[in-house]
């Protein structure tokens, strides 16, 4: 062809194109695209933050403007990742101050963040917007003051999950009076007071605010005082949903949430006393959300709630729901497409509630738009998971949890292998699973066989042989996240399937029988991968070779190995012959794998 | 290459803490079971997979009874911190043995005159306002609820804080 679009105009098409994936298709096309396409591309998505680095990124992508970040394991939020592990977002920040002027959004999960780093955040960039720390650690409420405090246009500022180091609550009274700007405030992870006077005000002078989400220390009086100046608010989360039983009380609070005509979601209710539930009413009808996670409240109160908010999309409450409540939900919630059910004792044996597997079925008969699933319970049968898949083919997302290790079916007492099959057999959009229960080599057969657009799986106390994780690894071709603990797989599966890793974005593998001298093995044969070997008994050259590592994390990059380890971590010796400072088409998958 | 894996040389177990195999039933205690009090049941860590902000918010129970008071351990002189719940002891002697046992290192005798003297290690803690306070003055449940992280300091510089402290 003599002639080519000119720049400009691929680079207004190219603007229309969102999706990563996307993106970096374009990007394989050819040089010029690949050059057109990273200098218009101005948001990032690292779904590990050591598989590059942050020098590769800036060098390749000039004109960022929003970047995402994910650094732990997930199996971190169970206390399996050791502490010190890493996930230090500051070589980030320090590099993007220098090289990214007009940032406006970092969204971190899984991340330690400083003040140091919170308060580079605050001073290098000028049209800073949104800071969202999902589930990090590391910060103090001084942090928080420089980001209120600097941040001229902040818009939204959710700290969802973060564990802070609670020093006062002032840091809120550092967002200047000239604030205006504010969309969203996520405090709920917060343990200490805030000024309420300073509250008041923020919520008072911003008249875009659409969510805020208090900590448990605003007493429930206090929240008409900001429910009445936040009418506009979509999504609200409460302080702590009790006060002494007086009318005047009651009253303020319905009144106040009869104001909010927008609101769409809501949260919080610590410590709930049951007489002030009815004051939420006049929200329900246009609730879609409602996260009662922290909410002691019993079936027949939740039932009465749940019967109010017809629209209701997704509900994430504890096992106080009862199968009562979850058939009672399964009639009157017929948009549900998320449902959550966590155990409110989940280190007793004994079941303290009615919950079993039957208000899961119920849901699955009742509420045709169910796609995601995150259940607790204390058993399960094949029988009811059959009739789970059969009633929801479109399951994406399907995480049970049967809370004693290795239950089987407590009809038949088999494994489960036949249940979850007919889950990844039935449901074909698959993407999210998490098994528990009795599981023989059998149920990863089904597995490897159906589950082809999986992306992410979960097991635990699973299994018989390597043969198991030979199947998932050979037959899942859309997996990108694999997480197993106290699993027997072992060195021949993990070998044999080497090359597949390289597809993935991580394996973590805790307490199965991967030997050191195959973790070596691995590492040398697959020089883009960084296959790090966790054990707090010390070097595994103090063992044989043969010895099974503790914990083992393995995951694809083009930065090398890290250099940021704890003394309990090692990274595998790569071949010495192969270089990995360059960046390979590798690369343009590695940045933006969603 | 791959020899055959000798489970037993191994210190790894799978399977629930205290059982010897594979479990393949499920198991209630039978009736006859109740001659003894049963053993508290030892955790499995990260199971079930809950977050650990997410305690339990029954209504029965008040903060103080949620599982689990995790609270960081330093050793001086160690590379890396451990976490341990305190909830799980019922009193200074079976903390104190748990803490020589995980660090291999011996505490001795406390006195509320002298502290740990004469070992080589004393436990010392941060409570609520930040201050390093020697193990073992206050009332256990006060402890407990004032603890916020420990540390385990070098019998040198750990006297001087007993006798700061009196």
């Amino acid at each position: 062809m003599a002639y080519s679009f000119p720049e400009e105009v691929l680079e207004l098409v190219l603007s229309f194109l969102r999706s990563d994936r996307d993106r970096n298709a374009v990007s394989l096309v050819c040089w010029s695209w690949y050059e057109i396409e990273r200098w218009c591309r101005h948001r990032l998505f690292i779904g590990n933050c050591y598989a590059v680095s942050p020098e590769i990124v800036i060098r390749r992508f000039p004109e960022v403007r929003a970047v995402e970040m994910k650094g732990k394991p997930h199996f971190a939020d169970f206390n399996l990742v050791p502490e010190g592990w890493g996930g230090y977002v500051q070589p980030w920040i320090r590099a993007m101050a220098a090289s990214y002027p007009s940032l406006e959004e970092i969204r971190l999960k899984r991340m330690v963040v400083t003040d140091e780093s919170l308060d580079l955040i605050a001073r290098s960039f000028k049209y800073f917007k949104v800071l969202v720390l999902s589930s990090c650690e590391g910060f103090t409420t001084d942090g928080l003051a420089s980001i209120a405090a600097n941040c001229r246009n902040l818009r939204e500022i959710d700290l969802r999950e973060s564990e802070v180091e609670d020093l006062s609550g002032h840091w809120l009274s550092h967002f200047p009076d000239n604030c205006t700007s504010l969309v969203s405030l996520n405090m709920s992870c917060l343990g200490s007071e805030v000024s309420f006077p300073a509250l008041e005000r923020l919520v008072g002078r911003c008249p875009s605010l659409r969510t805020l989400q208090l900590n448990r220390a605003v007493p429930l009086e206090k929240l008409p005082n900001l429910l009445h100046r936040a009418p506009q608010l979509v999504e609200f989360g409460t302080g702590a949903y009790s006060a002494e039983i007086r009318p005047d009380i009651y009253s303020n609070v319905a009144e106040a949430f009869s104001v909010c005509k927008q609101l769409r979601g809501l949260s919080g209710f610590w410590d709930v006393v049951p007489a002030y539930i009815p004051a939420m009413y006049s929200a329900c009808a246009g609730i879609t959300s409602l996260d009662l996670i922290y909410a002691a409240i019993q079936s027949p109160d939740l039932v009465k709630l749940i019967s109010l908010c017809p629209r209701l999309q997704c509900l994430w409450v504890l096992d106080y729901i009862e199968d009562a409540g979850l058939e009672a939900l399964a009639a009157s919630c017929k948009d549900l497409q998320e449902l959550r059910v966590f155990p409110s004792d989940p280190f007793e044996a004994e079941a303290n509630v009615a919950l079993t597997e039957q208000g899961l079925v119920s849901v699955s008969e009742g509420c045709p738009k169910l796609q995601s699933v995150l259940y607790f319970c204390r058993q399960m049968s094949n029988a009811a998971l059959i009739t789970i898949a059969r009633n929801r083919p479109e399951m994406v997302r399907f995480r049970l949890c049967i809370i004693e290790p290795q239950a089987p079916d407590y009809l038949t007492l088999e494994p489960l292998d036949t249940g979850f099959g007919a889950i990844v057999e039935n449901c074909k959009q698959l993407r999210r699973l998490s098994m528990s229960g009795l599981l023989t080599d059998r149920v990863f057969e089904y597995i490897g066989k159906h589950a082809k657009k999986l992306e992410m799986l979960s097991i635990a106390f699973a299994g018989d042989s390597d043969m198991g994780l030979d199947h998932v690894l050979s037959g899942c071709d859309s997996l990108r996240k694999l997480e197993i603990r106290d699993c027997p797989f072992g060195d021949k599966a993990l070998l044999a399937n080497a090359a597949k890793l390289e597809t993935m974005r991580s394996l973590w593998m805790s307490s199965c029988l991967v030997s050191y001298g195959a973790c070596k093995l691995l590492a040398q044969k697959m020089p883009r991968l960084n296959v790090e070997v966790i054990d707090e008994r010390g070097h595994p050259n103090s063992r044989p070779e043969t010895c099974p590592v503790e914990k083992l994390y393995i995951y694809r990059t083009v930065a090398g190995r890290r250099v940021d380890m704890p003394d309990f971590i090692w990274t595998m010796d790569k071949d010495a012959g192969n270089p990995e400072a360059f960046v390979s088409n590798g690369a343009v998958e590695m940045v933006g794998d969603a | 290459m791959l020899s055959h894996l000798n489970l037993e040389a191994t210190e790894l177990r799978l399977g629930l803490p205290g059982s010897d195999d594979l479990p393949s039933t499920n198991k209630r205690p039978s009736p006859e079971d109740h001659q003894t009090p049963p053993a508290p049941k030892a955790q499995i860590v990260g199971w079930p997979p809950v977050k650990s902000y997410r305690k339990s918010t029954a209504a029965a129970k008040s903060a103080e009874a949620e599982s689990g008071m995790y609270v960081k351990v330093s050793m001086d002189g160690a590379p890396y911190l451990r976490k341990i719940d305190i909830k799980l002891y019922d009193g200074y002697s079976h903390l104190l043995t748990a803490l020589e046992d995980m660090f291999k290192l011996s505490i001795g005798e406390y006195s509320e005159r002298e502290g740990y003297k004469g070992s080589e290690y004393a436990p010392a803690y941060e409570d609520k306002d930040g201050d390093l306070m020697l193990v073992g003055d206050v009332p256990w449940e006060m402890f407990m609820s004032s603890c916020k992280r420990l540390r385990i300091m070098r019998g040198a510089d750990a006297r001087g804080l007993a006798s700061a402290q009196h």
